[in-house]
Order: C-alpha cells, then structure tokens, then sequence
C-alpha cells in the first residue's frame, strides 16, 4: 500500500513543481522557482530511495549475494492508477512498474536531477525567465520518470515524447536568439523521425501480441516468429537511435549545447539520451530472440562511437567536446547492448551519468567563471582560480578516461571484456575509441585549466550552490565503481544480479574468459590509457598547441573538423529536396489551389447569400406573389401526383 | 318535398366549384395586381366569401349542417379580421402618410 | 332554377371585376356589395337561409360600411395609385388564372352527386343552425367571443393617436427620407 503511494508521489512532486513554477513565474521572485523545484525533486528522491530500500527488504540484493534466484514476481510491482485505454481488445492501464531497472533509472533521474536543480539555482540566477526554467527542468523530470516507470510501452512513451518535449523547450530556452530555436527544432526533427519507429514498433507488436504490457510482453517473447521479432526490434532500435544520438541521428545532440548548460548536463548526458539505452534494455527479452538487431546495434553504436571520438578531437567549444564524448560513449553502450550485455550497459550509463554530469556543471562552472566564454583556445590556466572546480572536472576526466579506481574504470572494462569475447578486433576498436576519448577529453582539461590564462574576462570561483553538486557528483564518480564490481577483483557483480530481476537479457549474460586473459586485458588497456595521457600532456602543457582555424588544417583533419560533413550531407540529402518540394507545393498546390477553393467558398457563400437576399424585398406584392406562386405550385403537385 | 331537393340538385355542384373558383382568382388577381391597401383588403374579403359560397353548396348537397356552421365562422373571424386590418391600416396612413403598399418596404433584408 | 343561378353568378362576376378594377376605391366598394348582395342570392337558392341573412346583415351591413368609414374618414377616395409595371400585372393576372386551372382540373373526374335518401331538409334553416351551433360547435363559438374582444382591444390600440411624439425612426437612419412625408402633412 505504502508502495503504491511513494510510486505515485514520485513523479508527482516534480509535475507539481512544473505546474506551480508555471502558474506562478510571474510573481516568484529570486530563488523561490529554485528552491521549489529542487526541494520537489529531492523529495522525489527521497520517495525512490524509501522505494528502493523497500524493494531491497523484498530480497533482491539479499539473493544476488547468495547467488540465488529471485522469482520474477517478487522483484516486480506494478501500481495502476487508473484503467486509461481499453478499446475492444487493446487494454493499457496507466501503471508503474517497480522493479530492479526502474528503481535504477529512478534514482539516477532523481538523485542526479535534485544535483543539477541545486546548480541551476547558482546558475540561472540572474536570468529574468528563470520561474520558466524550473518550470520545464520539473516537467522534463516528470516525463524521464514516467518513462522509466511505465509499466507498458504506451506509458514509457508518453514519457518519450514528454522528454523530446522538453528538450525542445529548454534547448531553445534562450530563443531570442534564432540559432538556439533552429538547434532546438534540429533536436526535435530529429527524434521525432526515431519516435516515427518506435511507434511503428509498438504497433506491429501490439498487433502480434494483443497486449503492450512489459510483464507479458517479456513472458511470451519466446512464441513469436524470428522475422517478427527482428522487424520490431529492429523498429524499436530506430526510436532508440533517435532519443540516444546514433548514426544517422546524432548531429542534434552538439547542436543542443545552446542550451544552458544545467540543461546540458541533465538531458543530454544524463537522462533523455539514456532512455534508448533504457528502453532496450527494458525489452531485452525481445533483443534476446534477434541476433541479427544485435549485430545492428553493433555495427551502429561502434562507427557512431568511433566517428565522434575522432571529431571531439578537435573541437574547440568546451560544450561541443563534452557533446560529442556523450554520444561517443553512448555508442560504446549500445555497442554493450549488441553484445548482449545489458547489465555493462546499464553499469556504464550509471556511472556515465555520474561523471558527464559533473563534466557538463564543471563546464558550467567555468564558463560562469569566465563570464560567458566557451572556447577554449581563449581559457587557460585556471586550475589556481577555480579550484574546486578544478580538482572535480579532474576527477571526472580520471573516471571517463578510465583510470583504475574510479567508476569509469569498472564499467568501460565491462565493456571491453564483453566485446574482446566476442572478437578481438572488436576490442581492439572499442580500446581505439577510449583511448580518442581518454586524448581529447585530458586535451580539454590541459587547456582549460593549464597553462596561462589567454583570455580577457576576471575568473572567479563560482558559489557554494553550484560547486557543491560538484562535489558530490564527484565522490560518486569514485565510488560509483562499486556498484557492480567484476568477480576479478573480488567483487559480487552487485548491480549485474540486481537488474537481472528485472530485465531478462541479462540472464543470457556471461563473461567466460579466463582470468588470466582478463588481468592481461586489463593491463594493457591502463597502460595505453597512461601513454595517451603523456601524449596529450606534452601536447598540450608543454608546448599549449591550440588547432589553427580549420581551414588551415591538413585535408584528413580538415574533415574531421568539419565533424565529417555529416551536416552538409544531411542538408543536401533531405533539406534541400524538402524545401523544394514545401516551395513548390506552396506556390502550386498552395496559391492555385487551396486558397482560391477556401477563399472561393467563402466568396461563394457570401455572393449566395446577396443573391438570396433579393428575396427579402420588403415589397409586400412581391412577398404576396410568391405566396401564391408557392401555393399553386403546392396544389399542382398534391392533385396530380399519383 | 322533394322538390327542393330536386331544386338543389338541378345544378350540379361542379358548376359551384367553378364559379368559387372563379371568384376566388379574381380576388387573387386582384391582391397582386393592386396597391392601394384598401383594395387589397376588399379582395381578401372576395376571395373569402368565395370560399363561404363553396362550402355552402357542399353543405347544401350533402346535407351536413356541419358546412353551413363553418361559414358562420368564417364570417366571425372575417369580421374580426378586417377590424384589425383597418386598424392597422389607419396606422399606415398615420405614420408614412400612404396607403401604397409598397410603401412598407422597411423589412428590407 | 338554373338560369336564376346563371343571372346571379353573372352578377356576382362581374361585380368582383369590377372590385379589381376601379379607379376608385368608393367604387370598388360599391361593387364589392353588389357582389355580396349576390351571393346572398346563392344561399338562398341553397336554402341556406340564415346565412343569406347573416350575410346581408353582417357582410354588407357591418363590414362594408366600415370600409367606407375608413375611406371616408382618411380621405382615400382621392388617392392617386401609380400603375404597376406591365410585367407585374401580367404576373398577376398569370398567376390568378394558373390557379384557376389547376383547381379545375382538380374536379375533371367530377364530383359525385349525394344520394337524397337521408336528406335532411331542415338544413340551412336558423332552426338547424342554431341547433348545431350550441350544442356541437358551443365551444367555437363561446371562444369567437374572445376573438372578438381580443380584435377589439386591438383594434383600439392601434388606432389610438399617439400623444407623445416619438419618432419613428432614429435620425441618421437611411429610411429617414420617408419620414419627411409626416411633416409634410
């Protein structure tokens, strides 16, 4: 019963706060729409965490240390509120579902989001619209949780569309200026092009099924075709590309950086572009029966991850290369998901959203700073100024590069290992991508925070509200890698028998290497990752080299600059068709035809109408006439017909 | 007194109908054809009693009393009729200061 | 007996006729009492007594002289009638005669004669009328009393003069043309 009542409280508070703020946004002054919205998401958190610790006592993590077998039933509770569609056969009632996987998500979405609203509050001071801010920040939350505690695929997708929603929104937040709207409505082209899959999906699998329902759905995955099952999968992966920023679907995830940057690090690294992860990991039981879908989410996840590892390189906006790292790592996720292994998977997007985060408010921080700067060529020795800031992006460029101990660490290895198992060239590929992401991100952090300062404006250290989020995203960046240590080291796998309640894919998961082989895998990885370190060190601390224009570039570095003419190619491909097509068809289709039709039935109504009104004379010999004219024609017709 | 009867009979009732008839498109006619109000108004009057000589006959011919009582009726109505048509009539004159019945063009759409 | 039929529907056209065609309206009247006075003649060769007599009485006498008060008293005799267009009274007089045929062809199968076994020869007689008058039709005839008096009052009503000067239309108006005509009395 309690149960029922947290699981409901959850996503309320933060849809409360949306329509307070809302409601409100005029007359709240100062930092009322901040505290409002941070204390409903923190009381959010609190509620998850009650349910977590709740659904803990129900023997979960009891039995993953006993390496027992928990029954299905006793890790999932469904809450439904009220019975919402149900229409002949098709019957989708608006319900959670509490188990292992959404209790992650939801502590992840809450717990990091009550972080980033705190920040906000620091950062969005002095913003005149700031009550609107905290408005969509709450309402984005309130879709991500409904997302991840859906308890059939209509729920989680009204979240979908609700999170693209407000991406748009806070994405074009500043929408004064038109290159922010312009981004915004990229992100949204975007991935309304993947919902168009998704829903697709859902409806070739409702109608197999009968039923959208994840605890059936999953219970009887088994009994449908493989040609079925491919093809929804396969539908279902196209929403997850465009929600998670994978070829082709990507390029609106750099663009989103004009956003602010707490919007930056909540949606874009933490949240939104987690739910396609999510979503497959939620349907594992259906990517189970499609090896060939898995091998697609390969292929897709590793040349996304590899092309825009190579294109962070040389970006030259501290945002830009925190962007393009996001979807880097999100290909490596995805490349965990081909591999069948969820739980790596989810590991990553954890302890990802720990440290990308902080990176993201770190940035934050400094372009606050810094008054507004964001490229880098122009920063530069500030490691002296800011200095929480800089001992904390430190720590989280130690855990996205991989460094052993930090979180990073543990999941990037469960990656590897899953992807050395299945062919070294695979594992050669994903080590060439952190080792792109272990140079460019340490490149960032030399430039910002090394050397001397070369730019114009007074740095300063940001307040408490903002440095403390920091802090504490951090200490999780440390010790997140706790979660799920790997049988290598001694550790339990915690989190990995955690979600396999949850999630059946994960029962399929299994690392079979030898020990031997993994601590040699181990070994070489960490030392590439020092090399690389070295590498970028001298490059960029000893001798500051900051990347002439791009135009002066060698060809092969010229494209990749040119984040490898994807935009242009996109823009040739479909824009211009597009809007030759929309032009003609407003000039021919448009001019010619609507309007005149429209127009003309107004017109014709109206030249009626003057017509009819002769009618209405006034003259009574005329009205008297007609009478008569009516009345014989009334007569005629009664005694002749037959 | 069979007689009568035989006097009654001795023209048929089509001839009543054509004569009705008759009179009750002259009066017609002359509803359309007229302006003057007061003319129209006598017309109407035409075309009603046109109808009472109708409904007499048929009443005479079928011997049904109940033919004759409805002209009563008419009459009645026909007598209050012209009471207010008058009155309105005499309003006409008062306030456009014609009888002309194209006059009352005011209802105009 | 026909041929009284014959003299009495001649008169009774040729009066209506005239009704339409005056110049006069003391004239129409005038023929429109000839006509009544026939048709009079009509009821009695239907034995229709007392309608004959209620005509006379109430048709002429009470209706009649009430037109030719009002003529009288608003001075219409002298009213000038502009002609209608030609095309109006072809219309007119079109329509009267289109009606006219369609009746007509209404009875070219005929009308059956009734059978005079149960004639009753008391019909037409005030006796008879009376009869039915206050016994079937009492109803009708005690609500024409509220006819009456309804077309009383309003009658009065409307001819009252109206003491206090309201105009009939506000000034400004398009129609305010035809008002000129009050003033010009």
């Amino acid at each position: 019963m309690t149960t029922d009542i947290l699981a409901t409280l959850v996503p309320a508070f933060p849809l409360f706060g949306a329509i307070v703020a809302a409601s409100l946004r005029r007359s709240l002054k100062g930092n009322a729409a901040g505290i409002l919205a941070t204390l409903m998401i923190g009381l959010s958190f609190a509620c998850s965490v009650v349910l977590f610790m709740d659904h803990q006592v129900v023997g979960a993590l009891h039995a993953a240390g006993m390496h027992q077998e928990v029954p299905p039933e006793g890790g999932t509770h469904i809450v439904k509120l009220f019975d919402w569609i149900h229409v002949g056969s098709m019957d989708v009632p608006f319900a959670f579902q509490i188990d292992a996987l959404s209790l992650t998500m939801m502590l992840i979405v809450t717990g990091i989001g009550s972080l980033i609203h705190l920040y906000s509050i620091g950062y969005m001071h002095d913003d005149e619209r700031v009550a609107t801010f905290f408005s969509q920040l709450n309402l984005f939350t309130f879709a991500m949780l409904l997302l991840v505690m859906g308890a059939n695929y209509v729920m989680t997708f009204i979240g979908w569309e609700g999170v693209g929603l407000c991406s748009y929104l806070l994405i074009g937040f500043w929408y004064k200026t038109p290159a922010y709207n312009y981004a915004a409505r990229k992100a949204f082209v975007m991935n309304r092009i993947g919902d168009l899959g998704f829903v697709l999906g859902l409806a070739w699998l409702f109608s197999v099924m009968g039923t959208l329902n994840y605890t059936e759905v999953m219970a009887r995955a088994g009994s449908l075709s493989t040609e079925t099952i491919t093809g929804i999968t396969l539908l279902l992966f196209v929403g997850a590309i465009g929600k998670s920023a994978q070829l082709p679907l990507f390029t609106w995830l750099p663009d989103a950086m004009a956003g602010p940057t707490p919007v930056s690090a909540l949606i874009h690294a933490a949240t939104m572009v987690t739910a396609g992860i999510f979503l497959i990991v939620r349907s594992s039981a259906l990517f189970m029966f499609a090896p060939i879908t898995q091998d697609v989410i390969l292929w897709v996840g590793l040349i996304t991850s590899l092309l825009t590892a190579s294109i962070g390189v040389f970006q030259n906006d501290i945002k830009k290369v925190l962007a393009y790292s996001t979807v880097s790592q999100l290909g490596l996720m995805f490349v965990a998901l081909g591999l069948g292994a969820y739980s790596a998977a989810m590991f990553h997007v954890t302890t990802h959203a720990f440290f990308k985060a902080l990176l993201f408010l770190g940035a934050g921080s400094v372009i606050h700073a810094l008054g507004g700067e964001q490229d880098i060529r122009k920063m530069g020795g500030l490691k002296g100024v800011t200095k929480v800031t800089y001992v904390t992006f430190l720590i989280g460029t130690l855990a996205i590069a991989g460094i052993p101990g930090f979180s990073g660490f543990f999941s990037k290895d469960a990656i590897l290992m899953a992807a050395y198992q299945e062919h070294p060239l695979l594992y050669a590929a994903t080590l060439g991508v952190s080792l792109l992401t272990v140079f460019y991100m340490f490149r960032l952090l030399f430039l910002t925070f090394f050397g001397t300062y070369r730019g114009k404006a007074h740095p300063h250290e940001s307040p408490l509200v903002m440095t403390l989020p920091l802090m504490v995203l951090a200490v999780l960046s440390v010790v997140g890698g706790a979660l799920n240590l790997p049988h290598l080291i001694g550790g339990h796998e915690t989190m990995k028998h955690y979600l396999g309640t949850a999630a059946d894919g994960i029962s399929g998961e299994h690392l079979h290497l030898e020990a031997s082989t993994e601590w040699i895998l181990m070994g070489i990885t960490v030392a590439l990752i020092v090399l690389m370190i070295a590498l970028a060190y001298n490059r960029f601390v000893k001798k500051t080299t900051l990347d002439p224009e791009a135009d002066k570039l060698p060809f092969f570095q010229r494209l990749i600059a040119r984040k490898w003419l994807l935009d242009e190619l996109y823009a040739k491909l479909f824009e211009r068709p597009y809007a030759w097509f929309s032009a003609h068809f407003e000039s021919i289709g448009e001019r010619k035809v609507m309007v005149p039709l429209m127009v003309g039935t107004g017109s014709t109504a109206n030249r009626v109408g003057k017509l009819l009104r002769r009618l209405q004379s006034g003259n009574m010999s005329f009205y008297l006439f007609s009478m008569v004219v009516g009345l014989i024609a009334l007569l005629a017709w009664t005694l002749y017909h037959v | 007194m069979n007689d009568v009867v035989t006097a009654i009979q001795a023209v048929p009732m089509e001839h009543y109908v054509v004569l009705s008839m008759i009179l009750f498109s002259i009066g017609m006619a002359g509803v359309l054809f007229r302006r003057n109000t007061i003319i129209i108004l006598m017309c109407l009057e035409l075309m009603f009693n046109s109808v009472n000589l109708l409904l007499t006959a048929f009443s005479a011919h079928h011997s049904d009393p109940g033919g004759q009582v409805f002209v009563f009726f008419i009459m009645l109505v026909a007598a209050a009729e012209v009471t207010v048509g008058l009155a309105i009539l005499v309003m006409m004159k008062r306030n456009v200061d014609s009888v002309d019945i194209n006059q009352l063009s005011r209802l105009k759409g | 007996m026909q041929y009284l039929f014959y003299l009495f529907a001649a008169i009774s056209i040729i009066s209506a006729l005239f009704v339409v065609g005056a110049r006069s309206p003391v004239n129409s009247v005038i023929a429109l009492i000839v006509c009544f006075l026939s048709l009079a003649g009509h009821y009695i060769l239907l034995n229709a007594q007392f309608l004959a007599m209620v005509q006379i009485i109430v048709y002429t006498g009470a209706i009649m002289v009430l037109f030719l008060f009002v003529i009288m008293l608003l001075n219409l005799n002298k009213a000038i009638e502009p002609r209608k267009s030609l095309v109006t009274r072809v219309a007119a007089v079109s329509a009267g005669g289109l009606f006219l045929l369609t009746v007509l062809g209404a009875i070219k199968d005929g009308i059956g004669l009734a059978k005079p076994e149960n004639y009753d020869l008391g019909v037409g007689l005030v006796k008879s009328v009376g009869n039915s008058l206050f016994t079937t039709f009492l109803v009708p005839f005690e609500l024409s009393s509220v006819l009456f008096l309804s077309a009383i009052i309003g009658a009065v009503m409307l001819g009252r003069k109206e003491t206090t000067t309201k105009p009939m239309v506000k000034s400004g108006d398009e129609f305010a043309g035809l008002n000129q005509a009050e003033h010009v009395r």
